[in-house]
């Protein structure tokens, strides 16, 4: 020991070093086994599942009869009319909610940001309903927008406007679904946003400044170009969320009124867990996995993140 | 107009736009505890300002929803905390132990090993819903604690957590350890683990909100009243035609709880998990 110390370390060709070093090696191995054996399981392994039971004929009920059918699932997909309505529905409501949603954030994120005492408070406000989560918030807003005794429509009713059928009705609800979505989510891409808008120095802002630039030029010629990256990073990650929509059209509106709420992720929960048909929920989680994946690649591409 | 007056005109803007958007966004929130405060008949007479104002405060809400025969409500509290609890746990050992093995203990393929944890991240967790319905099932853990707690230990996301931060820590301290004998786990637990409190801290509390909220999984394994969770609970509270608002906001609050006290005690973590998840782009 007190010769390594003297020598340090580049010297020591001795033979416990030797040992120490491969010891390590072993060590990394077995030290990453657990993670990686659970990760190959319970998420690998999946994932090959999911294409090679979306080939198949497999009913969960009747699992020794599953058979290979080629593209037969992919086919029926297809040519199924309520796979386009759920993905007509994933679409908008993604379209909708994402800019939507990134402005909201933005917006709350630049308010916060200045320097004014109730700043802290708004911040709290504002990330409030992250806390909850969304099963919490969708039965709470069943409530909320309940048509005869909801506090919406009273208020409403209150401004002199009439009740609204809210989820009752085809038009409405999934923009009632958009609305509630964004309140919910919106404070959390606002501390992503918030962190990126700490970083501008402000002396940017003072040269913009004395160059006669007003709030509305500052914004757009300092503020959006500071945070170009964070602007890629959240638009990425709110696209991915919103594809994946299922708790609220779940919990408030089971798909409906008329298919109207449908999303492909509930449209793979139904195949798979209530019609127990295995091999079509599969090939919709196949057709769900490489839309989301194509989706981020393209976003990625032109964000140029 | 002089400079100083505008700019002074522009923060008391400022402030009235988070007041008015700060009410609008924390107002439903406000409503469901004051409302679970209330006695069921006043609940939907109070309106306008006034349904935000709890004149005749009760718990009884909360003792009902907790302590009632026919109530299993709080058993689903404990499922929750029981197996996120169990995920927090043993999730923070095994990825911490992973990401250090791969940031310091280089075997022949962890350079590998690590871009392909990387892009499992991208797997959105519902289109393996079936097949890992199907793994699950082959084990037997069908309503059993198990299915809640190990498919969610292992997590690609928190292993890049890890290494993102252990990379940081520098290389002398280990060294000094292990010039005095200490083997790679003795260096793992005295030197890098209190040197890494902070990333152990947003790991684990990222972890626990991420599967409080878990909600399309323990739907679908946990379909037995004995270890059905709080979120899937919550939605058996009101089948019945009797709905009982003020007992459902009272579930609805206690539902929160846990994740609002994180919020309030742990912040700086929670906000800097949620922010660091800027990095894995």
């Amino acid at each position: 020991m007190e010769t390594s110390l003297v020598k340090g370390k580049s010297q020591i060709k001795g033979q416990s070093q030797m040992t120490y070093q491969r010891q390590r090696k072993w060590l990394g191995a077995i030290f990453s086994l657990p993670a990686l054996a659970l990760l190959f399981t319970f998420l690998v392994l999946p994932v090959i599942l999911a294409f090679i039971y979306s080939f198949m004929n497999y009913n969960m009920l009747n699992p020794d009869g599953k058979t290979f059918t080629g593209l037969e699932n992919y086919k029926r997909l297809f040519q199924d009319e309520v796979f386009f309505t759920a993905l007509k529905n994933t679409l908008y409501f993604t379209v909708l909610v994402v800019p939507l949603q990134c402005s909201v954030a933005l917006l709350l994120a630049i308010l916060v940001n200045k320097k004014v005492k109730v700043a802290s408070l708004g911040r709290v406000f504002f990330f409030s309903p992250v806390v909850t989560s969304m099963v919490v918030v969708a039965i709470l807003w069943t409530f909320l927008y309940n048509v005869d005794n909801g506090i919406i429509n009273n208020t409403l009713n209150f401004l002199g406007i009439n009740s609204q059928p809210f989820l009752l009705s085809p038009n409405q609800a999934m923009n009632s679904i958009i609305f509630m979505s964004i309140w919910q989510a919106a404070g959390f891409q606002m501390m992503i946003f918030l962190a990126g808008l700490k970083e501008v120095p402000d002396t940017l802002y003072e040269a913009a400044e004395i160059d006669g630039a007003n709030a509305f030029q500052k914004f757009l010629h300092v503020t959006l170009p500071s945070i170009q990256h964070v602007t890629g990073f959240v638009l990425i990650i709110t696209t991915i969320q919103a594809f994946r929509l299922f708790i609220q059209p779940y919990v408030m509106t089971n798909g409906g009124p008329s298919d109207s709420t449908k999303t492909l992720v509930f449209m793979l929960y139904e195949n798979g867990f209530q019609f127990r048909d295995v091999g079509y929920s599969s090939a919709i989680a196949v057709v769900f996995f490489l839309v989301v994946i194509l989706v981020s690649l393209i976003l990625k591409k032109v964000l140029k993140q | 107009m002089t400079h100083r007056t505008k700019k002074r005109i522009g923060k008391i803007g400022v402030t009235i736009a988070i007041l008015v958007l700060g009410f609008l966004f924390i107002s439903p929130l406000l409503w469901m505890i004051i409302a679970s405060l209330k006695p069921e008949t006043l609940i939907f007479k109070d309106m306008g300002l006034a349904a935000f104002i709890p004149k005749e405060m009760t718990f009884s809400n909360y003792s009902k929803i907790l302590f009632a025969e026919n109530i299993n409500f709080f058993h689903y509290m404990w499922n929750s905390l029981f197996s996120v609890g169990m995920i927090v746990l043993f999730g923070t050992i095994v990825n911490s132990l992973c990401a250090y093995a791969l940031v310091r203990l280089k075997f022949p393929g962890s350079d590998f090993i690590l871009v392909v944890i990387i892009a499992l991240y991208v797997v959105p967790f519902e289109s393996v819903l079936i097949p890992l319905y199907i793994v699950v099932n082959k084990f037997g853990w069908i309503n059993e604690f198990p299915a809640l707690v190990v498919p969610f230990v292992a997590s690609a996301f928190n292993i890049f957590l890890f290494r993102q931060f252990f990379m940081g820590i520098p290389r002398e301290l280990e060294e000094a350890a292990q010039i005095d004998g200490a083997s790679p786990l003795q260096v793992f637990w005295k030197i890098i683990v209190p040197n890494s409190k902070p990333v152990f801290a947003t790991a684990a509390i990222l972890t626990f909100v991420t599967h409080w909220s878990d909600f399309m999984w323990p739907l679908i394994v946990a379909t037995d009243d004995s270890i059905r969770t709080v979120q899937v609970g919550i939605q058996y509270l009101f089948t019945d035609n009797n709905i009982q608002y003020g007992q459902i906001m009272a579930a609805l609050t206690l539902t929160t709880i846990p994740v609002i006290l994180i919020f309030l005690f742990f912040q700086r973590y929670y906000v800097q998990g949620i922010t660091s998840s800027g990095v894995k782009g």
